[in-house]
């Protein structure tokens, strides 16, 4: 540690008491891997929503008292609409930045939730969710769940069209609920749909307030949780399952960081500048009897929309009394289906392999077959689900029929999981038995053999540099014309 | 010799001719001299012998197989058109939904088969089988815009979707409204085409229709205030751009700053154990 940054600490610590704890933090070492910093871009995104956020909050008003608009954009002057999507408009026209910071938020929005799925990837098919860091796993996904709501939530309060159809669905879902769905909807919205006037004012609150700080406070529990145990580091020949080797925070791998969150910031920015999201101006203020073709949720929560749409129509129906509605299957059934495996796999794993060790070491995604060929599986299946939620606007830009896409994805939901499964695990199989990195090696090895002296190599192919020429065969057979001596 | 020169004769006689039947035909430049006020009429008249003529032969030609020779219709083939109106014909004609290639298909927008004067006969001789709907006059700058968006809100997106890209109908197609013109708005909210309900002058005023196709033209080309407009249908594109744009770029920069050039992994494969 250089001298300055020591005399500073000493400086701080004096008069804190801190006892060495920042001299600690300032020694924790990462082990170096690039795809441990997805988890980091997932904290920057939600770093720079606050900071949007906060500055988002200060115009929008979370109102459904009726105005008649007179702002700036001409096709909307002189429509009825609620105070929410008034305020919403004149964020984005009037005030000064408005509409950047509101695009660099949605921007954010999307790729925190991204960054946190490809986080998690890297997390189940390492193993990194093994004993000490299972809690830590369920803290991450408790996490993506609460970030999937604060997404919905945040893009529903504008009461623009789309984001009213999309609280119909979340209406229609919730009231799906079998035996108390009723009460639920109603809890929620505070009677039918559209809901009492408060609902807009509960649901800003939910955004602003309650989702932003649990996420806050599980993030810094899920930052602890990573640090006690220190980091998890992949095997080499130096690293055991006792020792952490890697770059340490100062003055090597906080500026790394710092790095990673200027080109996150940079890369929000440039498309929240450039490329336009959300325009809500487009979509018109939201009545309850409006609606429009076509509507999309936020890319989060197409996996739901796919499956609401692969669902076949059918409800579980007792005399005259319908328990569980169609939307049961596809809006709560499917997700509790695919959070119950990711939640329950830690402890399905140590059942079946037996292993309840911890584990300090990562697994490549090879070194456990099974494992990454069931994730890839499930994984495989959303994935494809997930295409399904936008079959409609393939329907309109590449003219595949609807219907017979509904049916090709009910096909592939069922058989793509099957083959992945099997052709993952074999691929693993083979490469954890060669003991060569895919990428890196691709299986060629130096091979040493002696040059036979009877057969001159008279024409040598173009470009052609012979190597240890020393050891060659007197006479002839030595080619001639090699750029050896040029 | 001679014979060749005739022939140029003919053939030049021809083309003034038709010039001359062109420069007529022409919609009136507005000007204010009185010497051209005649002309309108005149071309008026012209075209209007002219479709009466032509009208059903073209129509025997080219729709008689499927609507039968008096438009009436043919049972399990095509509908009757005796109360289609000029309207249905030149929406159809005009946006090349019609001939149908096959008996059956969905009907959609393509290049039109026939040219201008052509349609006009056709419409001209459908408009005389019955009492159907007329091609409304639609002028968009009439209108008014916000009003148009309520409007098209209630009655169109529901198909057409809010921005008019089109979409899944039961049973159909919507199609996008990137490429209709004030006069096709018009007519197929009269007509009703295919799937669509048809309005009646009742339900949506000659004066709404203006703002709903001024709305349709501010679709075609909405305020992009945001930056790029990525097809304009919302959520779908920009989870697109999310992934494939910007996560992929701070991967790809979490790849390059990752690793320690020559860093700790390296130096582990490189180094014997100790």
């Amino acid at each position: 540690m250089p001298m300055t940054t020591r005399r500073v600490l000493r400086t701080v610590e004096s008069r804190t008491g801190g006892s060495g704890a920042l001299t600690k933090a300032l020694r924790y070492v990462f082990p170096d891997h690039w795809t441990f910093l997805f988890g980091e871009v997932a904290m920057y995104s939600f770093l720079i929503l606050v900071a949007t956020g906060t500055y988002l909050a200060l115009f929008f008003e979370p109102s459904t008292a009726h105005v008649v608009y007179h702002g700036t954009y001409a096709p909307l002057r002189g429509t009825e609409m609620t105070k929410a999507y008034a305020s919403a408009l004149n964020l984005s026209f009037e005030v000064q930045a408005g509409l950047l910071i509101r695009q660099v938020h949605h921007w954010a929005a999307d790729v925190f939730l991204a960054a946190i799925t490809v986080h998690l990837l890297r997390i189940f098919f390492t193993g990194a969710f093994r004993r000490p860091r299972d809690i830590n796993y369920y803290v991450g996904l408790t996490m993506l769940v609460l970030a999937v709501v604060e997404g919905y939530v945040g893009y529903s309060l504008l009461d623009d069209l789309l984001s009213g159809m999309g609280l119909a669905i979340g209406n229609a879902v919730a009231l799906s609920v079998p035996l108390v769905g009723g009460q639920f909807g109603v809890l929620l919205w505070g009677g039918r749909f559209p809901g009492t006037p408060d609902f807009l004012s509960r649901l800003f609150f939910v955004h602003v307030f309650v989702l932003p700080i649990l996420i806050a406070t599980l993030m810094a529990i899920h930052l602890a949780l990573v640090a006690r145990p220190h980091h998890s580091q992949f095997r080499g020949r130096r690293q055991k399952e006792g020792n952490v080797i890697g770059t340490p925070m100062w003055p090597a791998y906080a500026l790394r960081s710092l790095g990673l969150f200027f080109a996150t910031a940079a890369v929000l920015f440039l498309l929240g500048g450039l490329v336009q999201i959300n325009p809500i101006w487009q979509w018109g203020p939201y009545e309850p009897w409006l609606g429009t073709n076509g509507a999309q949720p936020d890319w989060y929560l197409g996996w739901l929309i796919g499956a609401l749409r692969l669902m076949p129509h059918f409800d579980i129906v007792i005399g005259d009394y319908t328990l569980i509605p169609n939307p049961f299957w596809g809006g709560v059934l499917f997700p509790g289906a695919v959070f119950g495996f990711l939640y329950l796999w830690p402890t399905i794993e140590r059942r079946w392999s037996g292993d309840r060790r911890p584990h300090n070491l990562l697994d490549r995604p090879r070194d456990n077959p099974t494992r990454t060929a069931i994730g890839a599986a499930v994984f495989t299946l959303v994935v494809t689900v997930f295409f399904a939620g936008a079959a409609d606007r393939a329907f309109v830009q590449f003219g595949v029929s609807y219907e017979f896409q509904l049916w090709m994805y009910r096909a592939l939901a069922m058989l793509l999981p099957v083959v992945v499964f099997f052709a993952t695990r074999a691929t693993c199989r083979h490469l954890r038995d060669r003991g060569g990195h895919p990428a890196r090696d691709s299986g060629a090895r130096l091979v040493e053999r002696p040059r036979e002296a009877s057969r001159p190599l008279s024409r040598p192919a173009r470009g052609y540099e012979p190597r240890g020429t020393e050891t060659a065969p007197e006479g002839d057979a030595r080619p001639t014309g090699t750029t050896k001596e040029e | 010799m001679r014979r060749a020169r005739q022939i140029a004769m003919a053939a030049l006689a021809l083309l003034l001719g038709a010039f001359a039947v062109v420069a007529l035909a022409q919609p009136p430049v507005t000007r204010s001299s009185a010497a051209v006020e005649v002309r309108p009429e005149i071309a008026a008249l012209e075209s209007q012998v002219s479709r009466l003529d032509e009208g059903p032969e073209l129509f025997e030609q080219s729709c008689s197989s499927c609507h039968g020779f008096e438009g009436e219709g043919v049972e399990g083939q095509a509908p009757s058109l005796k109360h289609a109106g000029e309207a249905a014909a030149d929406f159809y004609l005009r946006t090349g939904r019609m001939p149908l290639g096959q008996v059956g298909d969905e009907p959609l927008r393509g290049e039109p088969r026939f040219g201008d004067k052509e349609i006009e006969a056709l419409d001209a001789y459908v408009g005389s089988l019955g009492e159907g709907p007329a091609i409304p006059k639609v002028e968009p700058s009439q209108g008014s815009v916000s009003e148009g968006m309520r409007l098209f809100t209630e009655s169109c997106a529901g198909c057409h979707g809010i921005g008019g890209k089109g979409g899944v109908a039961i049973g159909g197609y919507a199609p996008p409204l990137g490429e209709a013109t004030p006069a096709e708005v018009g007519e197929a909210i009269r007509v009703g085409p295919y799937l669509m309900p048809r309005f009646s002058e009742g339900t949506i005023s000659p004066a709404e229709v203006n703002s709903i196709a001024r709305y349709v033209e501010l679709t075609q080309n909405p305020e992009d205030a945001g930056g790029f407009g990525i097809g304009h249908i919302g959520p779908v594109p920009e989870g697109l751009v999310a992934w494939f744009a910007a996560v992929a770029a701070v991967l790809l920069v979490a790849r390059l700053i990752g690793e320690r050039l020559g860093g700790s992994r390296a130096d582990d494969e490189a180094e014997e154990p100790r």
